[in-house]
């Protein structure tokens, strides 16, 4: 759906149908004129609009004027014998009005010269909005010939390794975190505050913050992922815990079970699905941040790419760019589900 | 003396506004090895209560229970419980759940599985012995939860409404199933029940509970649970004394109900 009414707008030739797109070919409007000594003439304005821009042909009589317009500009008319048009097609016209006409619009500016534009239809230009085959084009050449000096999987390597490095710093200490939370008062004592106030804070609004502590480079992103994975993770381990059942854990002692052993064989793998659930959340969270992330300074990496083709207006390689880091983020998820459905298979059955 | 003992347990739970819930007072009983005990009673009169002191995740506020002469200090193997469900461990296969137990007790693989398959294949699960509980309908689950208690050999079982939550006709199997495996294992049974017919079905002898406080009521020996063990469960409802001794423990409670809801009215 998305994808037609982008093929529609762009004029894409994978789609059949298309918004009206910018006018090209031949078009005329007759306009009257009034010489400096006040005298009426008639004439005929003759325009060519395209890419290229060549004059129309048969541009005889000495009213005609040929103009060449390209597409989606304007063109300044310049009249014969430096007159003064009065009307166009029959309608006055006054320094600063316009007149509709076949195909375009003709309008007159502050100092009196009549300028074309031709009609520019619904569809969008390729520096605002590329057609579906020219971002394709951008991928396959990116592809071959990398960008900014590094390839495309370069790029997508560099953010997914960071995202890899974060996540695991994050898990690694996270899940130990939210164990001790979930099992000792104390912990939750000291801990809970930190967690739920750090919780809600956006890790784009650290990136300031780790950029002072740990630099632009590596470390900072790195630093940042693990933020951002921290604490998703903490109160899932958390949340694994407390949502044990009493009873599961009064049958493991009365089968004579030690504390222990409950922990290890009953709480850690109780708390599973909770932390996979968790770990999906956290590297969705991740990805989004490496990707704002590389936006404030990075040599490679997804979101560099983008933000460096859009400062030179390579619309194509931003969508290309987005477009692959949906494809990835989803990919990740979907990566993870089936880990989730082989690992913890009574996920929900409980 | 061998046999469970309760010494006049009382149990009073403190609420957070000051006042207090007085759960269970001076309660006495003793069951000795091999009796099956069954406990009735309106919610709320702290038979749930009673049964978790027993298995020792909870210390009563006063009294002293023994088991074969020796104190009972939190939960233990020797003594088993069997829970109403969600009791199973869900991350493991069903024979690892049936040998949690010995595992737990670091004994060796070979000393257990024979007695493990042994006991599957006596709740009927020999063919089940690898799936997972989540594959299981309700009724094999408390199969198994029967199972993994009778693997670690516990003197007492304890069973919390353990076919509560089981439809009629699964139920009914199972009601047979416990009957057959008290009789085989001569184990001292505690259950805990809400349903009049399974007491008396079940229960060698029975205990009704008031409420407020939690006490007992009035103790019942009855020769069911005796006859259920040679003959189909379904004859011996038709016995003359079940229907009677149902009608009137059943209108003891009713009446006790009424009360509750009498003392929870406003005066008029």
């Amino acid at each position: 759906m998305i994808f037609l009414l982008w093929g529609a707008f762009t004029g894409s030739r994978l789609v059949p149908l298309h918004v009206p797109g910018p006018f090209a070919g031949e078009t005329s409007f007759t306009y009257q004129s009034e010489s400096e000594g006040g005298q009426l003439s008639d004439g005929r304005v003759r325009i060519a609009v395209g890419p290229d821009g060549a004059l129309p042909a048969g541009a005889e009589t000495s009213e005609d004027v040929a103009v060449a317009v390209q597409s989606g500009r304007n063109k300044l008319i310049q009249l014969p014998d430096d007159a003064r048009a009065v009307s166009v097609n029959g309608t006055g016209i006054a320094p600063g009005g316009a007149v509709p006409v076949e195909d375009g619009t003709v309008s007159m500016t502050a100092k009196g010269t009549l300028s074309f534009a031709a009609e520019r239809g619904l569809q969008m230009e390729p520096i605002w909005l590329p057609s579906p085959e020219a971002v394709v084009g951008r991928f396959i050449e990116v592809m071959a010939n990398g960008y900014q000096n590094h390839s495309l999987w370069e790029h997508i390597g560099a953010s997914l390794l960071r995202v890899l490095a974060g996540f695991s710093l994050g898990a690694l200490v996270g899940i130990p975190l939210g164990y001790a939370m979930g099992l000792s008062g104390w912990f939750r004592g000291w801990f809970d505050p930190i967690v739920e106030f750090m919780r809600p804070v956006p890790p784009l609004a650290l990136i300031p913050l780790v950029i002072i502590w740990f630099g632009i480079w590596e470390t900072g992103k790195v630093v940042l992922l693990f933020l951002a994975a921290l604490w998703v993770m903490a109160i899932a381990a958390r949340a694994g815990v407390s949502g044990v059942r009493i009873s599961k854990i009064h049958a493991a002692y009365s089968l004579g079970a030690s504390k222990w052993q409950i922990l290890r064989h009953v709480i850690v793998p109780n708390s599973l699905p909770e932390i996979f659930t968790g770990a999906r959340v956290a590297m969705g969270v991740c990805w989004g941040t490496v990707v704002a992330a590389e936006l404030v300074a990075a040599q490679m990496g997804a979101g560099m790419m983008i933000i460096a083709a859009a400062k030179f207006q390579l619309t194509d390689i931003v969508m290309m760019g987005i477009i692959l880091i949906g494809l990835i983020g989803f990919g990740i998820d979907m990566l993870m589900r089936q880990a989730e459905s082989r690992l913890v298979p009574w996920k929900g059955r409980g | 003396m061998p046999g469970l003992t309760l010494n006049n347990i009382s149990m009073r739970f403190d609420l957070p506004n000051g006042s207090h819930v007085q759960a269970l007072q001076d309660v006495s009983l003793h069951l000795a090895k091999g009796e099956l005990l069954s406990v009735l009673g309106p919610s709320g009169c702290g038979k749930t209560t009673l049964l978790n002191i027993v298995a020792g995740f909870l210390a009563p506020t006063s009294g002293e229970i023994t088991l074969n002469g020796h104190a009972v200090r939190g939960p233990d193997a020797e003594r088993g419980m069997v829970f109403q469900e969600g009791a199973l461990f869900e991350w493991m296969n069903v024979r690892d759940n049936v040998s949690f137990g010995p595992r737990m007790a670091g004994r060796r693989k070979s000393d257990y599985l024979p007695e493990v398959d042994r006991l599957l294949e006596i709740v009927g699960l020999k063919d089940f012995r690898d799936k997972a509980i989540y594959e299981l309908s309700g009724g094999m689950q408390q199969r198994v939860a029967l199972a993994r208690c009778l693997a670690n050999d516990p003197d007492v079982i304890l069973m919390d409404e353990p076919l509560g939550a089981l439809d009629a006709l699964t139920r009914e199997k199972m009601q047979a199933l416990v009957l057959k495996l008290w009789k085989e294992t001569g184990k001292t049974v505690m259950l805990i029940t809400h349903s009049v017919e399974e007491a008396l079905l079940l229960g060698e002898r029975l205990i009704v509970m008031a409420p407020r406080p939690g006490r007992i009521h009035k103790e019942y020996r009855l020769p069911f649970a005796e006859l259920g063990a040679g003959m189909d469960l379904r004859e011996v409802k038709k016995h003359p004394d079940f229907g009677t001794t149902r009608e009137e423990i059943l209108s003891m409670i009713w009446n006790m109900e009424e009360e509750i809801m009498g003392h929870m009215e406003p005066a008029s």
